[in-house]
């Protein structure tokens, strides 16, 4: 099962992984505030396939995706 | 060391306790932060898609391996300071005025990779004079042209590229095209110049735009190495800030508006029209001149 | 890089000004110009067109003296020595480079065969750019080296040294001329070849970092003031040292001078003749010659003051713009006035005969040149008439 990392010091919480992930796992996590300040994204759920749109939109490299 | 696009995907050094300690040992790494880039935070907006597109470039020089010989060069606008989220060496220029900084480098330099990373004001206004005469030299540089409709750096000023009836904070009343004339289409202008070899015009608001826009930066890389001319590459993008737009708003507004004013595609191949080199198109465009035909057999 | 050449032993040749400034520049190992047409220097990017490709160099017409600059920016940033020359309104154009440029620390030299100004001015030689060259020219705090030839073999030894110091504090440097000394023709011992391959390393070259090095930026661009006050602090030390090591300067009868005359490039040539004549007729003058305009030879100000100077008299081809730095190196311990002409017109040696004479006879200051210029002494007569009387 695929799943991505997000890497808080990057992550502006911008929200365009959100949208562009295909299986509706990633939302932004109103938990947690990165030391910039922004609620980061995160996977919320199973169901990555690993197919890398979150990185490809991602505007602050923030994500890394392993399989 | 740059990685090539083939073989497993490494974390870069700064990530390797950060990300890779939350990486399990039969885990593989599919996508990651490309090697060319920093761990600078990119100080652009949420949002904005000039991270996108650096994040491009530094993939392309990932991938074409080119880390090693690269030299960039970044005027004045938001990406001034991109210095400092590249990896290869570096030039900050004056605003519009990258094309003859890079000249002057790969002058100098003829087997580095030189890039000029611009944005509309600094490539469409104040520095045309400076795109147009390296585009007709053939200066064998890459062009990455930004065009977002706007100033961002400054606050949201109307730019050269901005579309007719836009409200900026200089066209407050929307862009009069009477009395302020009409946004320059630069991949149209720059594409019918004889020193280029290649203008694309992408935009980076979906998966598959992105991943086009990519194809054309690495064409517009590999093209410099291969010694075949001048490239440009034109990346339609957005202002979330500045347009007063989520991230999300200003990509439907890209594609409303933007899009149709600025089509995407190809303006000018040298290659794909058959030719060697933009030198051999536009001799063959000149073949009824017999000045211009002079020397052609040497 | 471009090829290296056989190293050629001095020659003595006849050669215009501006031709010597683009053999000595190559001959000091540059390889690279960009220019942009403008009179009274084009003969000097027109040699450069000719010689530059036959020994692997580049030159360049650029669309602009901005993007000629820019080109010398980034050619000094990859570590070529590299010039652009130009005159008065075209290097007005130069000043955003040049500030970036020293804002960067790249080095290069910029040339200015000065013309008449303000505006499009005219083509007769000048020496209206002394304000914008030593005060760097620019936007920002800055400043550059400014040598200011008075001879076609200053020429040659100025701009080899121009590179040089270029080099050293990683600076740009100006060279000072003027339509005259650019236009003429006299004997010149040119300088040997220097070979490329032996000048020092650029560690901070921006070469691409061939997976050998950390990358390089060329950059000045600082948003934290701290770090922005720093590296200007850093700039200044090295301005203090270029101030302490490289003032230069050619004292002539000074030894024993009541009065000296303080003058370069053309208008030195001109004084010089003034200063002979008046010691002919008695007078204890001298010539207090600046090579370097910037920094300014206050050391030598300080030495004829000792020596037992109580009045100056700064000659120009402008309003009065050297004076300043005159009054400022003479700090109020002797009489400072000025004597110029403008426009493009060069003095006689009478005229500035005349004006020694009447600082010696010590009654020579009742009326100012131009409006609120205090103690000046105004061009002979014979030079003022107005348009009408002169028939135009």
């Amino acid at each position: 099962m695929a799943r991505i990392i997000v890497d808080d010091v990057h992550c502006k919480g911008c929200g365009l992984c959100v949208a562009a992930c295909p299986k509706g796992v990633l939302a932004l996590d109103n938990e947690r505030i990165t030391p910039k300040g922004y609620h980061p994204a995160k996977q919320v759920k199973d169901g990555c396939i690993g197919c890398s749109s979150c990185y490809i939109t991602c505007p602050d490299v923030a994500i890394t995706v392993v399989k | 060391m740059a990685k090539p696009n083939f073989g497993p995907v490494t974390l870069p050094d700064y990530q390797q306790e950060r990300i890779g300690s939350q990486i399990a040992e039969d885990e593989v790494i599919k996508t990651a932060r490309p090697h060319a880039l920093t761990d600078a935070n990119f100080n652009y907006c949420p949002g904005c898609t000039h991270g996108i597109v650096n994040r491009l470039v530094a993939e392309c020089i990932d991938e074409l391996g080119i880390e090693g010989k690269t030299v960039g060069i970044a005027p004045v606008g938001c990406s001034v300071m991109m210095y400092d989220f590249m990896n290869c060496d570096m030039i900050e220029a004056a605003h519009g005025r990258a094309p003859a900084v890079a000249t002057g480098v790969k002058r100098v330099h003829p087997e580095n990779v030189v890039f000029a990373y611009q944005g509309d004001g600094d490539l469409a206004s104040i520095g045309t004079a400076e795109t147009v005469h390296a585009a007709t030299r053939g200066e064998k540089i890459t062009v990455i042209f930004i065009n977002n409709a706007i100033y961002g750096m400054t606050g949201g000023q109307m730019a050269p590229t901005s579309l007719p009836n836009q409200v900026t904070q200089t066209s407050p009343y929307g862009r009069d095209v009477s009395k302020v004339g009409y946004p320059v289409r630069v991949a149209e202008m720059v594409s019918t110049l004889d020193g280029v070899a290649y203008v694309e015009r992408v935009t980076c608001d979906s998966r598959q735009h992105i991943l086009q826009a990519k194809r054309a930066i690495k064409k517009a890389f590999q093209n410099q190495i291969d010694g075949i001319g001048y490239s440009l590459v034109e990346v339609v993008s957005t202002c979330p800030t500045n347009w007063g737009m989520t991230p999300l708003d200003a990509f439907q507004w890209l594609r409303e508006n933007m899009l149709p004013y600025y089509p995407l595609g190809v303006y000018k191949d040298v290659v794909a029209d058959g030719f060697a080199n933009a030198a051999e198109a536009a001799l063959e465009r000149a073949k009824d001149c017999p000045i211009a035909q002079q020397g052609k057999e040497a | 890089m471009a090829q290296n050449t056989q190293a050629k032993a001095p020659e003595r040749v006849l050669m215009k000004g501006n031709e010597v400034l683009a053999e000595a520049a190559m001959r000091a190992g540059c390889r690279f110009f960009f220019g942009y047409p403008i009179t009274p220097q084009t003969e000097l990017a027109a040699y450069m067109a000719k010689k530059l490709p036959l020994i692997g160099g580049t030159f360049l017409q650029a669309e602009s003296e901005i993007a000629a600059i820019n080109m010398v920016y980034g050619a000094a940033a990859a570590g070529a020595r590299v010039m652009t020359s130009s005159s008065s309104p075209g290097v007005s154009l130069k000043g955003e480079g040049v500030s970036y440029m020293a804002g960067a620390d790249c080095p290069g030299v910029i040339v200015n065969v000065e013309r008449g100004g303000p505006g499009l001015g005219g083509i007769q030689p000048s020496q209206s750019d002394y304000f914008q060259a030593t005060r760097a020219l620019g936007h920002g705090d800055f400043y550059m080296p400014v040598l200011a030839p008075s001879t076609v073999q200053e020429m040659a030894d100025l701009i080899y040294l121009a590179f040089d110091l270029a080099d050293e504090y990683r600076t740009p440097t100006m060279i000072l001329a003027d339509g005259m000394i650019g236009q003429m023709m006299e004997p010149v011992l040119l300088p040997p070849e220097r070979d490329i391959e032996s000048l020092p390393a650029k560690p901070w070259a921006t070469t691409g970092h061939g997976d050998a090095r950390k990358h390089n930026v060329i950059n000045s661009l600082y948003l934290s003031p701290e770090k922005l006050e720093q590296t200007n602090f850093e700039r200044f030390e090295r301005y203090a040292e270029i101030k302490e090591k490289h003032q230069r300067q050619e004292l002539m009868e000074c030894d024993d001078a009541e009065i000296v005359v303080v003058a370069f490039g053309a208008a030195s040539r001109v004084a010089r003749t003034a200063v002979r004549d008046a010691r002919a007729a008695g007078i204890k003058v001298g010539l207090l010659r600046p090579i370097t305009l910037w920094p300014f030879p206050t050391k030598a100000i300080d030495q004829v003051i000792e020596g037992g100077a109580t009045k100056f008299l700064s000659v120009e081809l402008n309003m009065g713009q050297m004076v300043d730095d005159v009054r400022l190196a003479v700090n109020g311990r002797a009489s400072v006035d000025f004597f110029g002409r403008t426009g493009g017109v060069l003095p006689t040696p009478e005229e500035v005969l005349e004006a020694i004479k009447a600082l010696a006879a010590g009654d020579s200051i009742k009326q100012s040149a131009a409006p609120g210029t205090v103690g000046s002494l105004l061009p002979h007569p014979r030079h003022r008439k107005s348009s009408y009387e002169r028939g135009e």
